[in-house]
């Protein structure tokens, strides 16, 4: 099999996995008061502080979750919440218009039920968000929060990130960013970065899937999404999941230390990748920024296919790849990063993701590479049958 | 694979029989919440989930193709043009003409698949004939009839040769957890079953008289000639009871004046069929054979005579309430399960 969807998930690196193992097997609540509890609450603190120090945050900043998608949530709807509860003229949200659905939909949840006004921000063919735009979108006296992910999860498009936090800064509005795709393919520091929040996911770095963080600026008011034992700073509640936080806690540390060598492999594979599907495929058009974009990122269309046929017939020779995202029942749908990024319908439908990883070598491209002009043909004569 | 015991059933079958099966589940709803839910119809999420959980069980890959479109405007759009133009469509035999044989099999042919198989009970045999299934009670070669020799083809109706019972009693053995979802009925774009409300909402009202046949009297109101079908009997309302007391049906529909015409039963009685569209498998142009007018109708002996564009049944002894839009089909009696000669649209009857 070629495993080209490490965007959807990473194989778990050999040290998180056995540390996971190692963890699972002791028993013991990190919120107990006897021996067991305090080994336990051990192991979690060690984690905090090596997940602080490879991203350059304090340990109190990081706060541990059930995965990216929690994060966000918490995030956009707490610093939300918190800030509209401090002042209710703040009732607006600024975010890109290319966000993951996890930020998303939880920043439409609020536009829905909670009244909020939000300020989606328009990206440039490339998928970029300008600066200018981002600047005059904070400037008003009613924004809650601000939030722009660090690099995009269907095109790989990275965004000025310490750049749009300065000027949220500047304009008091804390500053958000997902960073699940980032983390181990660009540097992060969160520090460094200027942003109030950053979401950190577990599964895309090489840890178990479950497992996240939000690393949350000290002084930033967050109003919980979960009640209960108020574990994590008051701010998320629930049973610290020790075995997945000690393993995120290795995969965060590894991503990070290897980040530099392995942007470099998997960017020259991408490389080739990318210059060896448009030799085969004349007419593939690759989306996304052409050099800020994630390393391991490349993104097509292949005009007259649809991306689902395409998917099907190279999953059939054992090449696993991506639309993009799927609605519950399994369809695929238009990607909106694409038609955020101008592409219309049918040219948002045509496209698919190849995403290598730390496991990719030169056989997965060479696999692709092999089967996709076959594929390519038949998807192109299934979608001539679609428009007859 | 829609999810229920049927197409899990002759998917399994078709990948033990050595085939190189890929399931596929058609996303028809624009809004799945819309279409019927749970066990009663075939386009919902938990349907999608059972299809996809049967699909693991057998071992196959699994999608889900969305053709929401296509059956809108194949489908869906056409029940309501043809109810509008005073006939009584059959959706799910427009389903296979225009979905699951021309949409889904163009597409899959397209992709390299040879062929679209599905859980319908019929036979269809190395002859490239179409039979009948053994299990009467359940066949459903009455709305695989429309289909032309080229796309049966390419069709694969592994079930065609077991009783539902023994489906059901091999989908349990199998580990398939839909063995004992009940069976689906109704139209499943039509969430509350309710034909009549689903018409008007997209019909509008329409209010226009109910007439005697016989009299040309004006014997009720009605908000739509298109809610009505030949040979109905209940929901006519009707104000002025018939001279011989005896109940009144639905004669026919109108659309240009938008009246509905009604009468006694025995005007119902019609001893010749036409029929257009038709499909013609018979070498033979004219033969003698039994037709059936509806689905779950009964059969009826006839001569029954094709001219290239249309057929022609002269029926041995008169059928009630035969409508038109529904489908003729023309079967050879046979005791391997009568033959489909041929089918054709009902466009006049008398």
């Amino acid at each position: 099999m070629s495993y080209l969807d490490h965007a959807a998930t990473t194989p778990m690196l050999p040290e998180a996995l056995d540390a996971f193992v190692a963890a699972a097997r002791a028993v013991g609540n990190a919120s107990s008061l006897h021996a067991p509890g305090r080994q336990a609450r051990r192991r979690v603190e060690e984690s905090r502080e090596q997940i602080a120090d490879a991203l350059t945050a304090r340990p109190s900043e990081v706060i541990f979750t059930g995965g990216g998608t929690e994060s966000d949530n918490l995030a956009t709807k707490g610093i939300f919440w918190a800030r509209r509860a401090a002042d209710p003229r703040r009732n607006r949200v600024v975010a890109s218009s290319v966000e993951h659905h996890a930020v998303l939909d939880a920043v439409t949840w609020l536009e829905r039920h909670e009244g909020a006004a939000v300020t989606w921000l328009p990206v440039s063919r490339s998928g970029r968000v300008s600066a200018a735009d981002f600047a005059e979108a904070v400037s008003g006296d009613d924004v809650a929060v601000a939030t722009v992910m660090w690099a995009n999860n269907e095109v790989g498009t990275l965004q000025p990130v310490p750049e749009l936090a300065a000027l949220a800064a500047s304009a008091g509005v804390p500053f958000h960013t997902d960073a699940v795709q980032a983390v181990g393919q660009v540097p992060v520091d969160f520090a460094a970065s200027g942003a109030a929040a950053l979401t950190v996911s577990g599964h895309k770095i090489g840890g178990p899937i479950g497992v996240g963080a939000l690393l949350l600026g000290r002084e930033v008011e967050c109003t919980p999404l979960l009640h209960g034992g108020g574990q994590e700073r008051d701010v998320r509640s629930g049973t610290l999941d020790v075995p997945g936080i000690v393993a995120l806690a290795v995969a965060v540390e590894l991503s990070v230390k290897t980040q530099r060598e392995t942007a470099e492999r998997i960017g020259r594979l991408r490389d080739d990748l990318v210059a060896r599907v448009h030799a085969a495929v004349p007419g593939a058009i690759l989306n996304g920024d052409p050099t800020g974009r994630l390393p391991g990122n490349a993104h097509f269309s292949f005009p007259g296919c649809e991306g689902d046929a395409l998917l099907l017939l190279l999953d059939a020779q054992g090449i696993a790849c991506s639309t993009g995202s799927a609605c519950s029942a399994g369809v695929a749908q238009p990607s909106h990063v694409l038609i955020a990024m101008g592409a219309g319908d049918a040219e948002a439908r045509s496209s698919l993701r190849f995403t290598l990883g730390h496991t990719s070598t030169v056989s997965d491209v060479d696999a692709l590479v092999a089967a996709l002009p076959g594929a390519v043909e038949r998807a192109r004569r299934a979608g001539a049958v679609k428009s007859r | 694979m829609s999810g229920g015991v049927d197409s899990a059933v002759a998917a399994a079958r078709a990948a033990e029989a050595g085939h190189d099966v890929t399931g596929v589940h058609l996303a028809l709803a624009r809004n799945p919440q819309t279409y019927r839910s749970g066990a009663r119809g075939c386009c919902t999420l938990e349907d999608a989930r059972d299809a996809r959980r049967a699909a693991d069980v057998i071992g196959i890959p699994f999608y889900v193709w969305d053709m929401a479109e296509q059956f809108h405007e194949s489908v869906v759009d056409d029940f309501v043009a043809e109810y509008a133009a005073g006939r009584t469509p059959n959706p799910c035999l427009r389903c296979n003409e225009k979905i699951k044989f021309e949409a889904v099999l163009d597409r899959a042919v397209a992709l390299g698949f040879d062929a679209v198989v599905t859980g319908h009970h019929a036979r269809l045999g190395a002859d490239g004939l179409l039979r009948r299934s053994v299990d009467y009670g359940k066949d459903q070669s009455y709305v695989l009839a429309v289909l032309t020799a080229a796309q049966l083809s390419r069709a694969m109706f592994p079930l065609g040769d077991s009783t539902k019972a023994l489906v059901r009693a091999e989908a349990a053995s199998r580990g398939l957890a839909v063995a004992d979802k009940p069976d689906s009925h109704d139209i499943c774009f039509i969430a509350d079953g309710d034909t009549r409300k689903f018409l008007a909402d997209r019909l509008g009202s329409q209010p226009g008289d109910i007439v005697e046949a016989t009299t040309g009297a004006v014997v009720g109101q009605h908000a739509g000639a298109y809610a009505y079908t030949v040979g109905q009997r209940r929901g006519l309302d009707l104000r002025i009871s018939a001279p011989d007391r005896n109940p009144r049906y639905v004669l026919s529909i109108t659309p240009s004046t938008n009246t509905v015409t009604v009468g006694p039963a025995s005007a119902l009685e019609v001893s010749t069929v036409v029929g257009t569209r038709p499909i013609w498998h018979s070498s033979d142009f004219s033969v003698e054979c039994s037709v059936q007018l509806r689905a779950h109708g009964s059969v009826f002996p006839a001569s029954v005579a094709f001219d290239g564009s249309s057929l022609v049944a002269s029926l041995a002894s008169p059928a009630r309430g035969v409508a038109t839009g529904q489908a003729m089909v023309c079967y050879q009696p046979s005791p391997d399960g009568d033959i489909v000669l041929g089918s054709a649209t009902i466009s006049e009857t008398s």
